[in-house]
């Protein structure tokens, strides 16, 4: 730890409660207005690439059985089985108790095998709990955790308590990357999602994640905005660089875009990566492959010539 | 890099025609003299069309087609000229794209801007002028206020249909008949809006469009049979009409120019302080006469604020107006080039440091890149004369005295911003600024609803709101 993040760490509320404040009405304006950027033809067929590459295909249901998750594993490793072109997806998001059925699937392709930990999606468990689930999935093979905060503790002023929870989850997950989701839309105030996204880093978050995608307000473009000018000016006072994962509602192709255009002009090409952005989503990747199709055919085809898993 | 593919908006949705008249008596026609000029696209030098200049003579026909106009025009009840003004603004909406386009064209600034700004304004305006044609006995104004007569209105080229907007809605409205001159380098959206007018079916006479330069504007604002004279621009040209209209009987008001304070406290939300900043001087190029074109930060932040608004300018995109993605368009006009390209050489040669982001400028057309001075003082003359440009003198204070007493310290008075998250801090210092709008953590931002209007040598009379109709009550 360099001596700086030592001293915000000495009085970790008022350094949080220090930082510069976030005007509802302008960051919203702010990301209306970058939502307007019109990209056309070739940089279009790049984003859709890149956005493809981005996504962490997702399946967070009760209901998920190994067919399922294999059959994501297989759409994440080759989205569309019709164009070899097509990149695969950054990886594939599922609970502990599928995470060695996508590991055996996912085996040699490259694709990251991500699983959301910690009593997802309250984070409302004993803490030696949490730890378990963790180390539980990094042994079935998960190389990232999508951790969840105890918003409880946040809303209670208890920076301290979710600092250290946040280490803990970190130093168990070994080699494995840790995704910390804030879960914004119960964070409420902008003030509270740079506070949080600052806390996360402090404390070793490799990520930060908007949402759990379970709750009413998951990612949105604002939020993401604040998010990424958080992991700017962190990586402006200690040198490391953070990655962002927006989560839930993210649905089609003009969303995904718009979210681009976000990073491109708030944190720049250092982030245009999959190892640094991410979208949590599920649908999301039939819609980037239709308009990709679109765009190297020419025409629109229709829903049955993507696959469904 | 994520670069972006051109975007242009289409230039077939607008059809210009090779030499426009002016518009007198609902019909176009040639000047008496014959006497024409060329309007030139900025962004490329291109001619896009040849416009009448209208001499004395043809003033008088516009100003007595007005006058006859204005018996039958203000006799209407107030409900029936709501009528004509609700059909103008929906005429407005529909043809949205098409002038939006002209309006890039014509005056340089980008699509973005014209399509989301100017064009949504134009038509807010006169909606909400449309609205108080029938409550003009409510309006605080006596119970039956008049209307003055026929009105001599000339525009300025920053914002070309919004300034004709703010003039000739509150005219109508309140009974009054209109002679309007757009400025030299942009008359076309006017002419256009001439043709809305025609769809409109308004009565002939009601609106009059003469096109010319300086000495056309002069001609109309010292007509005798002018009842009222409204003008926006240059706080020159506003002395030379207040010396002509002096001692006439004439009502008067003028919206001149402005050297706006942009104040930055150490609380600020820097983010949105940044975004302020830019919309604040880079907007529209920085033709507006409220822009803040003086930075007020407060120096325990300053080197953070300054390296986050370099940051946020090198992204900023400049080029070609029409395309949906640029946020920098052209220089209206050579002249006013020269004069923002002299203004930044002498704010060097007197010491203070210039920066520009890395951006290539086109190579035909008028194009000056977004610029910031620091280390600027109450002494420079970038801290004292309006530029018209984009470009940003910073300044810095130590104590909220030490902000509002530099921020007052100028002959104008248009607009002001403060950005702090402490709300007592914005009432009290907007309380001592001398500014006819403060604007609180945004900057720029038009409202038809707001009065609009200046201190001191900005100008005098309001435009805008319920106080924009008291200027056209008798």
């Amino acid at each position: 730890m360099t001596v700086t993040a030592a001293a915000e760490l000495s009085d970790l509320r008022s350094f949080l409660h220090g930082l510069p404040g976030v005007d509802k009405v302008g960051v919203e304006a702010r990301a209306a207005a970058l939502a307007t950027r019109s990209i056309k033809t070739s940089s279009k067929a790049k984003a859709i690439d890149l956005a493809i590459r981005m996504v962490d295909l997702t399946t967070l249901e009760g209901a998920d059985t190994p067919g399922k998750v294999r059959a994501l594993c297989a759409k994440a490793r080759r989205p569309d089985p019709a164009d070899p072109t097509c990149p695969p997806a950054a990886a594939i998001c599922v609970y502990p108790a599928m995470v060695k059925v996508a590991a055996e699937a996912l085996a040699g392709s490259g694709v990251h095998l991500a699983s959301v930990a910690t009593a997802f999606p309250s984070g409302q468990a004993p803490l030696e709990v949490k730890l378990a689930d963790t180390r539980e999935a990094v042994a079935d093979g998960a190389d990232e955790i999508d951790m969840v905060i105890s918003r409880g503790a946040f809303l209670a002023g208890e920076y301290t308590r979710v600092f250290d929870e946040i280490a803990a989850v970190k130093e168990a997950c070994g080699g494995a990357h840790l995704k910390v989701i804030l879960e914004t839309g119960e964070l409420a105030t902008y003030d509270n999602i740079r506070r949080a996204s600052w806390l996360a880093m402090l404390a070793g978050a490799d990520f930060i994640k908007t949402s759990t995608g379970k709750v009413t307000v998951n990612a949105t473009l604002p939020i993401t905005l604040v998010m990424l000018e958080a992991v700017r000016d962190f990586r402006a006072r200690h040198g490391r660089i953070i990655g962002v994962k927006p989560a839930g509602g993210i649905k089609t192709t003009k969303d995904a875009i718009k979210y681009l255009v976000l990073i491109n002009e708030t944190v720049g090409d250092d982030w245009l990566s999959p190892d640094r952005f991410r979208f949590g989503a599920s649908s999301l990747l039939n819609d980037l492959l239709m308009q990709r199709t679109k765009l190297t055919t020419g025409h629109y085809a229709g829903p049955d010539y993507f696959t469904l898993d | 890099m994520f670069e972006y593919a051109p975007a242009p908006e289409s230039r077939s949705v607008v059809d210009i025609a090779g030499s426009y008249g002016l518009f007198i008596d609902g019909a176009f026609d040639g000047g008496k003299d014959g006497n024409v000029f060329k309007t030139v696209n900025p962004a490329t030098e291109e001619v896009l069309a040849e416009v009448a200049a209208a001499g004395p003579e043809d003033v008088d026909r516009a100003v007595a087609a007005a006058r006859r106009a204005f018996g039958p025009w203000s006799a209407l009840p107030g409900a029936e000229r709501a009528k004509y003004l609700f059909r103008i603004a929906r005429i407005i909406q529909e043809r949205s794209r098409e002038l939006a386009v002209l309006e890039s064209l014509d005056n340089g600034k980008p699509i973005k801007e014209s399509r989301d700004v100017d064009l949504p304004l134009v038509a807010a305006h006169f909606f909400y002028y449309a609205g108080w044609a029938d409550k003009l006995a409510y309006a605080g104004f006596g119970p039956d206020p008049r209307p003055i007569g026929v009105t001599g209105q000339v525009i300025p080229w920053n914002f070309p249909l919004l300034m004709l907007a703010w003039k000739i809605a509150p005219a109508l409205a309140t009974g009054n008949t209109v002679v309007l001159k757009p400025a030299e380098t942009t008359p076309l959206s006017a002419l256009f809006f001439a043709d809305v007018c025609r769809q409109a079916e308004l009565p002939p006479g009601v609106v009059n469009i003469v096109t010319g330069a300086g000495d056309t504007g002069a001609y109309l604002v010292q007509h005798p049979d002018v009842n009222k004279v409204a003008f926006t621009g240059s706080t020159e040209v506003g002395r030379e009409i207040a010396r002509a209209v002096a001692g006439t009987g004439k009502r008067l008001t003028l919206e001149l120019g402005g050297k706006a304070a942009n104040i930055v406290f150490d609380d600020a939300p820097i983010d949105q302080a940044v975004e302020g900043i830019v919309n604040g001087i880079f907007f529209n190029q920085g033709h507006v006469c409220c822009a803040g074109s003086r930075l007020l930060v407060q120096e325990s932040v300053a080197d953070e604020l300054l390296a986050s608004l370099k940051r946020r300018m090198a992204t900023l995109r400049v080029g070609d107006p029409l395309d949906k993605n640029t946020d920098i368009g052209a220089i209206n006009s050579a002249a006013q080039l020269t004069r923002i390209t002299e203004l930044s050489e002498i704010g060097a040669s007197e010491g203070a440091e210039r920066w520009s982001p890395e951006c290539t400028l086109p190579d035909r057309g008028f194009w000056f890149a977004p610029t910031i001075f620091t280390g600027v003082t109450q002494a420079h003359r970038i801290a004292r004369e309006e530029i018209f440009g984009p470009v940003l003198s910073v300044l810095t204070f130590r104590t909220p005295e030490e902000a509002v007493a530099k921020a007052n310290n100028t002959p104008y008075g248009l607009s002001a911003g403060i950005w702090t998250e402490k709300g007592s801090r914005i009432l009290a210092v907007a309380d001592k600024l001398r500014a006819g709008v403060v604007w609180a953590n945004t900057f720029n931002k038009f409202d038809p609803a707001s009065p609009f209007g200046g201190y001191k040598e900005s100008g005098y009379g309001r435009e805008g709101g319920r106080h924009g109709l008291e200027a056209y009550l008798a």
